[in-house]
């Protein structure tokens, strides 16, 4: 069976790749911008684009500031775009809380910054087709989702 | 209701923009946090007004994903550089008022600019 995480590069018709930095709030949402400008650029639609935009954008946050640092992948497909973000740590140790309304673990420099109010996953997983998240504690996170066209 | 309306209402500076203040805008959103924005992004939209009190680049950064075109500053907060070189990028338009969130608010609500559905 297919790992769900797999990045098949085959068949996209371009493929991105995005580092992300931990607690780099200056650049954080850069990554988003560009794919943002990307999809624009080969005429996607504006609805489908703000969806992307906002998923890409609070798994950024997110990887900014509960990661260890990540990457973030995409890959337009004729008939769809899948994002991918897979970071290095520290791990969700509880996913269905995480994926809980209003439940955060972020610092209060975080929410600060305007974030952490316990939003960003529920968020992620309403604007897209289809999502998935895996994590272990101590290794990675990994998140999927799937836009279609 | 025009964007120069909205300015004039709480007799806002105008940073950046200058041009577009007679285009339209058809609702508000009030919010320090960006999380809360961002969750309500299905309601606030292109036609949105973002009211703030916080100032620091990602406020411009989520009006850029949500296309949200004019962001006001409330209680006199100044907006950086390179804040404004960011809002310039994405032809935003923004202002800044020495009114405080509420009264801000409650202004444009009082002259027909409403919020989304709650």
């Amino acid at each position: 069976m297919k790992d769900t995480f797999h990045i098949d590069r085959e068949d996209a018709i371009m493929a991105y790749d995005y580092e992300v930095i931990t607690d780099d709030f200056s650049r954080a949402g850069e990554a988003s911008s560009d794919i943002k400008k990307k999809l624009r650029q080969v005429g996607i639609d504006n609805d489908i684009i703000r969806r992307i935009a906002i998923s890409t954008y609070e798994a950024e946050i997110n990887q900014v500031i509960h990661s260890l640092g990540g990457r973030i992948t995409l890959l337009i497909r004729p008939d769809r775009i899948e994002l991918f973000f897979v970071d290095r740590g520290p791990g969700i140790e509880n996913i269905e809380l995480a994926m809980k309304e209003g439940f955060s673990t972020a610092s209060n420099k975080v929410r600060e910054m305007g974030f952490g109010a316990g939003m960003g996953l529920p968020n992620i997983k309403r604007c897209s087709d289809e999502f998935y998240i895996e994590s272990e504690v101590g290794s990675f996170t990994k998140l999927k989702i799937v836009i279609n066209l | 209701m025009k964007i120069r309306e909205v300015a004039t209402l709480l007799t806002a500076d105008v940073f950046i923009g200058e041009k577009q203040l007679d285009s339209e805008v058809d609702h508000a959103f009030s919010s320090d946090l960006m999380s809360d924005v961002l969750a309500n992004s299905g309601r606030v939209d292109a036609k949105a007004v973002l009211l703030t009190g916080l100032s620091n680049y990602q406020v411009i950064r989520t009006a850029e994903m949500l296309d949200i075109r004019v962001v006001i500053f409330v209680r006199g907060k100044m907006p950086t550089e390179d804040m404004l070189e960011l809002a310039m990028d994405n032809d935003m338009v923004i202002l800044r008022t020495h009114l405080t969130m509420y009264n801000a608010s409650g202004v444009l609500f009082s002259h027909g600019l409403l919020g989304i559905q709650d």
